[in-house]
């Protein structure tokens, strides 16, 4: 993979124009946004096809089982609004009428995570993998930059069943291909290694891109893996690296409980128990402050993977 | 349909609801016998259906949604006499591998059911939903739902409650199912409901009331709102009806909400009930 910067843009400007693209490609695709239209970055959808869009106010439970409704008649419905509220909020109405009732809704879940800053703990949900992963028929999509986030959304639209899709706040580097195709499930190999595999998503894909060349210079050579899709986890690929590196770090940007971590240590605790590291906030709350400095507060930025892999490849020897 | 036949299906689904209920020994006879009369006038004579060739995506037909899915014998019973699917399937409510799933799903695909219902508060956004759904369509059939008393107590409902009218999603028909109970007690005792009539009449609904149990009433009722929906509002229906109606020692308490009859009480039930169409 070329690392190189093409610009510094928001994954929830990449969810504005993939949903823009699906609604062009399929008159089927619908929007819900519940009061948030600005921060979703679905105005462009909502101007282009009006008629298809739904302003709701902020009433999330209804948005979600109308979108459930919707679905019923082959619609392909999006619903927009902060991650903490497109979970936590509608656990239940997600549960029962979207996940158990399998129905094509799309649930597109901004400003996730420690990165959404200075709106604080309330604002900055951490759970919401764990939440969604646990639920039967629910798939769980975590992009890492803009132009994965673009892709991703034309794929969830395109893909039959309950997708959850987070994505964040701010404006972070955007490398992946332009138009790289996006496969739900398939691990997306970064750089191939030896010593070490990095399995990250979301936003720590970019910190952990940074971690490569320092590890090098300490002569570790380091495989990362981009898991984007949290479920179905491509277990093959992991099997495969890992069986290759013995030793594995994760980084997400999410509780260690629920996250991409303890999906990793499952498969791994039941097929090739190995050294393992987490990167990960760990059974904590967030608060205020810029992304930058909530990430190095809560120990999820670069030079923490750094230290995880160091950590990890010592107990591997 | 006439009056009487309809009478005469629902006092079969009553005797269905019972021994269902009883056959599993568990269930909510008070509420599925209160509103039988109700969902028997729409699938037999109000709603355009096709119940042979049943479609999940409900298109270029009525849709009905039950947003009180605890009330499923009365459900089921009226799917299969309906023609949705065998009625000695009725036999299997709530046994291990049903698809008459304690609670209405469509995990195991059991026709006529398009989501799962239980966790309360939920259906009347489905079926707003769904009235949206038909409107881009371009589909002018109607969306009906079937909704608690008790059930009014969900934050959520007045989330929908709000909506509707606020988007003119007039090809919608909302029933409350109003018998005043619920399962710690009457409504006036564990959250009085206020003003029922005047709350969705503030948020913007034509609301009309019937004697629920009253075939002649339901069917005219339901006639009514057919013929005054696509006139900008949704409509609401408080239906005044009896739990337990049809079974003498079931009506006027709460206590039949979710208990079944032994095997004397059941019998004594069926004594009231007559078997019309022939028992499963």
């Amino acid at each position: 993979m070329d690392f190189t910067i093409q610009n510094n843009k928001d994954t929830r400007s990449g969810f504005g124009e993939g949903l823009l693209e699906a609604g062009r490609r399929n008159p089927k695709v619908v929007a819900f946004c519940a009061d948030l239209t600005g921060s979703l970055k679905m105005g462009d959808f909502a101007k282009e096809f009006p008629e298809r869009f739904f302003q709701t106010g902020i009433a999330e439970a209804n948005m979600i089982n109308m979108a459930a409704g919707m679905a019923l008649s082959g619609f392909v419905p999006f619903t927009g609004t902060f991650a903490a509220f497109s979970t936590g909020r509608v656990y239940d109405q997600i549960r029962q009428s979207v996940a158990y009732s399998n129905k094509n809704v799309k649930i597109a879940a901004s400003h996730a995570g420690v990165t959404l800053g200075e709106d604080g703990a309330t604002h900055q949900i951490l759970e919401d993998i764990g939440l969604m992963k646990m639920l039967p028929n629910m798939t769980v999509i975590v992009p890492c930059d803009f132009n994965q986030t673009k892709n991703a959304t034309i794929a969830a639209a395109e893909y039959e069943g309950p997708v959850y899709l987070r994505f964040g706040r701010p404006k972070v580097p955007n490398f992946t291909p332009v138009d790289d195709k996006f496969v739900i499930g398939k691990a997306q190999m970064l750089q191939e290694g030896t010593d070490v595999t990095i399995f990250a998503c979301g936003h720590l894909v970019w910190k952990a891109v940074q971690a490569l060349p320092i590890l090098k210079e300490m002569g570790i050579n380091a495989e990362l893996i981009n898991i984007h899709t949290i479920k179905p986890l491509d277990v093959e690929a992991v099997l495969k690296s890992v069986g290759k590196t013995r030793c594995v770090v994760t980084a997400e940007e999410h509780q260690r409980n629920g996250g991409l971590g303890d999906s990793i240590a499952q498969v791994l605790a039941l097929n090739m128990p190995c050294p393992m590291e987490m990167v990960a906030v760990n059974d904590v709350f967030g608060q205020s402050g810029t992304p930058d400095e909530l990430l190095k507060a809560y120990h999820l930025d670069t030079p923490d993977i750094v230290e995880a892999v160091k950590k990890v490849v010592d107990r591997k020897q | 349909m006439t009056i009487n036949e309809l009478e005469r299906i629902a006092s079969q689904v009553r005797r269905d609801i019972i021994r269902m209920v009883h056959g599993c020994q568990s269930g909510h006879p008070g509420g599925s016998l209160g509103a039988t009369d109700i969902v028997t006038a729409l699938y037999f004579d109000q709603m355009q259906i096709d119940p042979a060739n049943f479609r999940m995506d409900g298109n270029g037909e009525d849709m009905f949604f039950l947003s009180n899915g605890h009330i499923s014998p009365m459900f089921y019973s009226i799917l299969a006499r309906r023609g949705y699917f065998p009625v000695s399937e009725l036999a299997t409510f709530r046994r291990l591998g049903t698809r008459l799933q304690g609670h209405p799903t469509t995990a195991e695909g059991l026709p006529g059911v398009r989501i799962a219902s239980g966790s309360l508060g939920q259906g009347l956004s489905v079926a707003v939903g769904a009235a949206q759904a038909k409107r881009l369509n371009g589909d002018k059939h109607l969306v009906f739902v079937l909704m608690g008393d008790g059930e009014q107590e969900e934050g959520q409902i007045w989330e929908a409650a709000m909506y509707a009218p606020a988007k003119g999603v007039d090809n919608l028909i909302a029933i409350v199912d109003y018998n005043k109970k619920q399962i710690d007690g009457s409504t006036d005792d564990v959250l009085n409901l206020g003003d029922l009539r005047a709350k969705y009449e503030a948020f913007g609904w034509n609301v009309l009331e019937m004697s629920g149990n009253n075939m002649q009433a339901v069917v005219n009722t339901l006639k009514f709102a057919r013929e005054n929906a696509f006139q900008g509002k949704p409509q609401l229906i408080l239906a005044h009806t009896e739990m337990g109606m049809g079974v003498d020692f079931m009506m006027g308490t709460h206590k039949w909400h979710g208990s079944a009859p032994n095997d004397e009480q059941a019998a004594n039930a069926l004594s009231q009930l007559q078997e019309t169409l022939g028992d499963y």
